[in-house]
Order: structure tokens, then sequence, then C-alpha cells
């Protein structure tokens, strides 16, 4: 059967299973709009492509699915690039159809024309320039079938305009099979036995978990683990959720903002388990120092992750959920082990990390009336019972989500945790929004990064998504405030927001909905008023404008060496 | 270290830039770089000479496997190869050096593949200790250009 490029393009979105893109159109383009059109796909109108690369990232990570983004060429292609290099280093998987001049003009400097491909080689799992329109079909189900396979990641594919017109045979779907691209599942048997058995002499061990957790969706399997053998757990920022952040034995999160006492279990531990996470400078801080008395076990499925910044002395290349599994029924199996008799070996262990807790928590000082943003996450925590799906911008407001809201449950946590994109945040909550309808979604921002992205506001309420956003608003680029204070002697070069929008007054422009809270007594009601509401709502709490977010493990330093307050 | 790597790569357009941009972008060096079609026109064959402390390698050799254009990567320095790499040198020949190059030459098994009144342009082929060898002896006399292949290597046969 033969049909034009634009028709394969849309068949082939619909046999993915694809209900909702993100896109903004534009001349080399037109032809593929005007087919979705056709179909029930919805193209939910952007008005900046990188929101639209973010949308499809949040909206994949709800999903648990391929995310899908549309643009057209030049410009169009190159605004989508920080949503994808984000999407890269978080391993979230999305497919970037970007527009391109016809095949004949490629190379003259056509008006919009870029090489995109070129562009976004080092950002992208893959990427396809397509030439001939027959060969489209097979290219998207590959594009699909690597960016949700294996260690997920952003494909991108380039389509000219005369690809997309021009007609060529339709080649039915079969599975995809690739000479080249095998990435490994299933742990090695003899791997499992030796960690579990290392596992079983640690006296210290602590799991630290990442991304790959959640990508994998093995919570229950890690929390199975956890629970089974009274291991203490400590996330990685993109590992939030992958362990109930209640739980007793959690431990949030550990790094440069990590707490005090993940920090001091990670370098005092005689064992770490480190599952799909990737050993990143902002998780290690100074790499010697790094877990020093440890053992190191490393669950990852991309080979690369292993040893790259770490030693790893077991290392496990596996999909977390096979590798967690098969260490589970290795624990089930063994007639010689006795589940209380660990418990009790650990347990001066967890003693000594409950005295780390007790001696210091997270927390922050109150004062007055003043409005300190950890109040501000927690009554949102508070509010909405832990349930809400929370995006954040980059920066301290991003820090104090994590912190302070203990996330329960997988994909509900969203973030620009590598790449770490100011303006990720708002984009996100409405891709969420658009995956998860009847959720609450929230989006914790600061009133620098909001601002980034904040042309949005119409998109949120062109597909009345009732998006909250929380800005922590102090007037400040707040983490670079921080540092300038405890290091560049409190020179606030270039990070005074001193004239910023009326957050409430530009809701209304929109047609959303403002609130402002300036006092603490005033936040809860805030917060309650816009959880009631059925519109967009951009919640503008004043804060105190030199709050810091503590505990801080300064750049390059050792994370015992913590500022706590 | 000095590593030699091979790689079998799919015959696609730019996918020595894939394997080019992995390198500069990561930092990573590259000494030499050869590649050419091997017998299936489908697929490529690159020879890269890089070095590095062994933790790099093995980045450098997981990164390259991590590209999905790539079929197979080996260290080929890791066990018994033989290395070539081909030089042309275009060398002052005038009337007093016109025999001392050809002696050279011919120790070197080399051969003279262009003539003028007043230079050869000759063609040596070997492992690298060889090639720097001649390159050394025929500096003195006057190397007026030089244009070096980079090295290809393949792994030795197992005796039995």
């Amino acid at each position: 059967m033969k049909v034009t490029g634009a028709q394969a393009i849309v068949k082939c979105l619909e046999e993915q299973g694809v209900e909702v893109i993100f896109g903004f159109p534009g001349g080399v383009i037109i032809d593929l709009f005007d087919e979705l059109e056709k179909s029930d796909i919805t193209n939910v109108l952007v008005r900046h492509e990188q929101a639209a690369v973010h949308a499809a990232d949040a909206y994949g990570r709800v999903k648990g699915d391929v995310g899908v983004a549309l643009v057209t060429s030049g410009p169009g292609a190159t605004n989508t690039v920080t949503g994808i290099a984000s999407a890269y280093m978080d391993s979230i998987p999305i497919v970037v159809f970007t527009g391109q001049v016809p095949t004949a003009l490629i190379g003259n400097d056509a008006f919009q024309e870029v090489d995109i491909i070129g562009i976004t080689r080092p950002c992208t799992k893959h990427n396809y320039l397509v030439k001939d329109p027959k060969d489209l079909a097979e290219t998207i189900r590959e594009a699909f079938y690597i960016a949700r396979t294996g260690r997920p990641g952003p494909v991108l594919i380039d389509l000219p305009k005369d690809v997309v017109i021009s007609k060529a045979n339709f080649t039915e779907p079969k599975p995809v099979k690739m000479q080249t691209y095998r990435p490994t599942y299933e742990p090695h048997p003899g791997q499992i036995a030796k960690a579990s058995k290392e596992i079983l002499k640690a006296k210290k061990p602590v799991i630290y978990a990442g991304g790959g957790v959640i990508a994998s969706d093995s919570n229950e399997e890690l929390t199975e683990l956890a629970t089974k053998l009274n291991i203490p757990v400590t996330m990685t920022l993109m590992g939030l959720g992958g362990f109930p952040g209640t739980h007793k034995l959690s431990m949030g999160m550990l790094g440069m903002h990590g707490t005090y006492f993940a920090n001091m279990a990670v370098s005092k531990c005689d064992l770490l388990i480190a599952v799909g996470a990737r050993f990143d400078d902002r998780v290690t801080g100074k790499l010697d120092e790094f877990a020093p008395h440890a053992k190191i076990i490393h669950i990852d499925i991309d080979p690369t992750s292993i040893s790259k910044n770490v030693k790893v002395d077991i290392p496990i290349v596996a999909d977390c959920k096979y590798a967690l599994t098969a260490m589970n029924r290795w624990f089930d199996v063994q007639d010689d082990f006795n589940g209380k008799e660990y418990e009790e070996k650990l347990s001066p262990w967890l003693d000594d990390i409950n005295d780390w807790k007790r001696k210091h928590p997270l927390g922050y000082v109150e004062e007055g009336d003043i409005i300190k943003p950890q109040f501000v996450v927690q009554k949102l925590h508070e509010l909405t019972k832990g349930d809400a799906i929370i995006s954040t911008e980059v920066g301290q407001n991003q820090m104090w989500a994590a912190q302070f809201y203990h996330f329960n449950k997988p994909r509900h946590f969203l973030t620009s945790g590598g790449l770490g994109v100011m303006g990720y945040g708002f984009p996100a909550a409405i891709g969420a929004q658009m995956a998860a309808p009847d959720k609450t979604v929230i989006d914790v921002a600061g009133d620098g990064s909001i601002q980034m992205n904040i042309q949005e506001l119409a998109t949120a309420r062109q597909y009345k998504c009732p998006v909250k956003v929380a800005i922590l608003n102090n007037g400040f680029l707040g983490m670079v405030r921080q540092w300038q204070e405890l290091f560049y002697d409190k020179r606030y070069a270039g990070t005074d927001l001193e004239v910023s929008p009326d957050f409430v007054a530009l809701a209304q422009a929109y047609g959303a909905v403002g609130l402002r809270a300036t006092k603490v007594s005033e936040v809860v009601p805030v917060i309650k008023e816009a959880l009631a509401t059925d519109n967009t709502v951009f919640m503008d709490f004043v804060i105190a404008r030199e709050e810091g977010v503590y505990p801080m493990v300064p750049a390059g330093k050792a994370t015992t060496e913590m500022l706590l307050t | 270290m000095k590593h030699t790597i091979s790689v079998l790569l799919q015959n696609k357009p730019g996918v020595l830039s894939r394997v080019t941009g992995l390198f500069s972008g990561r930092g990573f060096n590259i000494e030499s770089l050869c590649v050419a079609e091997t017998l299936d026109p489908g697929v490529s064959c690159l020879t890269l000479v890089t070095r590095g402390p062994d933790p790099i390698i093995e980045q450098i050799t997981k990164q390259l496997h991590k590209l999905i254009d790539v079929i197979k990567v080996v260290d080929i320095s890791e066990s018994d190869y033989v290395e070539r790499e081909m030089v042309l040198i275009r060398v002052k020949a005038e009337s007093n050096t016109r025999a001392e190059v050809l002696r050279v030459i011919d120790i070197f098994r080399g051969k003279v593949v262009d003539v003028s009144p007043k230079s050869y342009a000759v063609e040596i082929t070997g492992p690298q200790s060889k090639i720097q060898a001649v390159i050394d002896i025929l500096k003195p006399i006057g190397i007026q250009e030089i244009v070096r292949t980079g090295t290809i290597a393949m792994a030795r046969a197992k005796k039995f």
C-alpha cells in the first residue's frame, strides 16, 4: 500500500500507542501537522520548542513510556537541544521529530536549514536523517525501540520535506531486530551470587539507588531487598521515590545537598550497593574520599557507567529489575540465611544511623512571620497527602522540593537532574498533567527559573491543565547567590533579580489564577485555595530572601565536610 | 600505554563523526585513525591508536561499543598482533645525496615512486618503529613532504 511520508509517520505513531505529542509547527513540517489533525493523536501546541521536549520528557516519565515532540527545521530544531540534552543525561525515553529542508537543498544553507543531526549527535542515544520515504516506517520503529530499551534515552528523527510528502510502500510492522544493539537485561548468575554473599558478610551496608530504579520500575524489588535484609537506603535526586521516603530505612537523598545521615552512612559503610546510579560528582564529592571503606557492588544496564568514576568491586551489568529479582530469589533459597540473625548483626549500624538522624535531622530555623521555603514544601506535602506529582525547576527550589517532599512512589518527582535545566519544571508539569489528568501536579519553582519558560502559561490554559506553580520568590537566583554568600564574600554579581513581573497579575493576564502569600499565616490558605481551583494557578510565596539550602557539601570537598547551617 | 583498537562499524553516513565526536567530547585522544570498507560493503573497519591509563582505555572501548552503529570493538594490542603503516616521503636528492638516499631506501625495503631532478618520492611500509627510523635517517638529508596513513592492525591467528 502506497502512503505519503506523513501518513506513514502517523500510522507508526499509532502503532507505538502514542496518544499525545507536544509540538510547534513551521514551514517544512506543515504536511505532518495536517495529517496529525486527521488522526486521534492530540497535538499539544506549546509556545516554545524547548518546552515541547521537556513536556514530552515528563509525559514519558509519568506514563513509563516514550514521550514524543514534533518541531520544524532550523530554529525549531535548535530550540529542542536543551530538552534533548536533559533527557539524555537523565536517561529519559523520548523521540523528537524535526522537520528538515528538502533533501535536494540539504547543505545549501537553505532557509531554516540546520544540521540538527550533527548538532544532536553527542546528546542523543541515536539519531537519524531519513532520506528515502520507504525507510520511514522502519526507522521510526527502530527509534522507539532504541529510546525505550536498555538505558533509555532520546532519539531524534530528521524529516526532509520531500520525504514527508512523497509516497512509498508502507511496510507492515515486525519485531525490531538490530545487529548492533542488544542491551543486556539478565544478570550473570555468578555475579549475583558473589554480590549476595558479600551482602551477607557486610556489617555496615548501604543501598545507593538512582534513576535506574525508576526507569526499570524496580521500586518493589528494591523495597523487598532492603526490608528483607534491613539495609538502609539512600537515593540520588533521580532515584527519589524509588524507595518510600517515609520508610524507617530511608535516609533520603545523598550528596551535595543530601542529608547528614545519608552522607555519613556512605562515608562509613563497608559495603555500598549501587543500583541504577552513576556516581555523579554531585553525589560523590571528592572522589578519593567517597565511601572510602566500602566494597562496591554496582548494578547498571549501561556498562559505561560501571567503573567510570569510582572503581567497582562487583559489577553487575543488567536491568535493575532483573538483577534485584535474582538477588531476592538468591536470599529466598539460602537455607542458612536467617533474617533475624542478620538484622541483629546490623543493629549497631542502624543505631549509628539513627544517632546521626537525631543529631542532625533535616530542618530549618523559623523566623517569625517570614515565610521559609522549606515550610512551603512541607505544607505542600501535607496538604496533598504526599500524593502529588512534583516537578521542579533548578536551583534552591529543586533541592528544597527534594529534601522536604518525601516521595513514597516512583514517577512522582520530575526534575532535570543531570543537565540542571532552569525552565524544566513548568512545561514538565504540563506534560505530567496531560499524562495523568486526575493527579495534582505542582511545579516547585523559583522566581528566576519560572521566567525561563513562563510563556507556557498559554499552553497550560489552552489545554486546561490545572497545574499549580509554587514560586518560592526570593528576588534572587538563589543557588548561585548562596555560593556567592559562602565562597565569594557576598558579592552578589548577576544574581539580584531587581525587576520581576507581578506573578499574580501575570497569571491573571493569561486567564489563570494568581495568589500571593507574604507571611507564614497565608501559606496554608493559599495552598488550599490553589488545590481547590480547577485552573492553572501561580502561587507567589514571598520567602526569606537569603535562605540557604543545607546541608551543603562545597564542590570538590569530601561528603563528610558538610556545612550544616 | 599505547593501544591499538579495531572497530567494526556499519558503513553509513555520519558514523565516523560519531566515533571522532565521542573522542573529542570525552577528552580521549586519537593518535591515528584509519578507516575503510571490509569485504562486506555495508561494514567498515576502523583502526585507531590511542594512549591512556587502563581505566580510560576501558571507558574508550565501552563507549565505542555503546554507539548504536558499532558492531564490534577489539583492543588488538591485548594479544599478539601485526601492525603496518605506510608513509610517502619526498626527500631532497641532489647529485651529492642521490645515491645515499637510494641506499637508505633499499635498506628499509622501500620503493621510489616518483623521481625529479632534485628529489625522490619514496614509499615505505612497516610497523611504526620502522617508519620512525626511516624518518630519523632521512631528516638530515632533507624531507620536503611527508604523508602517513596511520596504523592498521590485525590480530595474529591462533597457531594451534
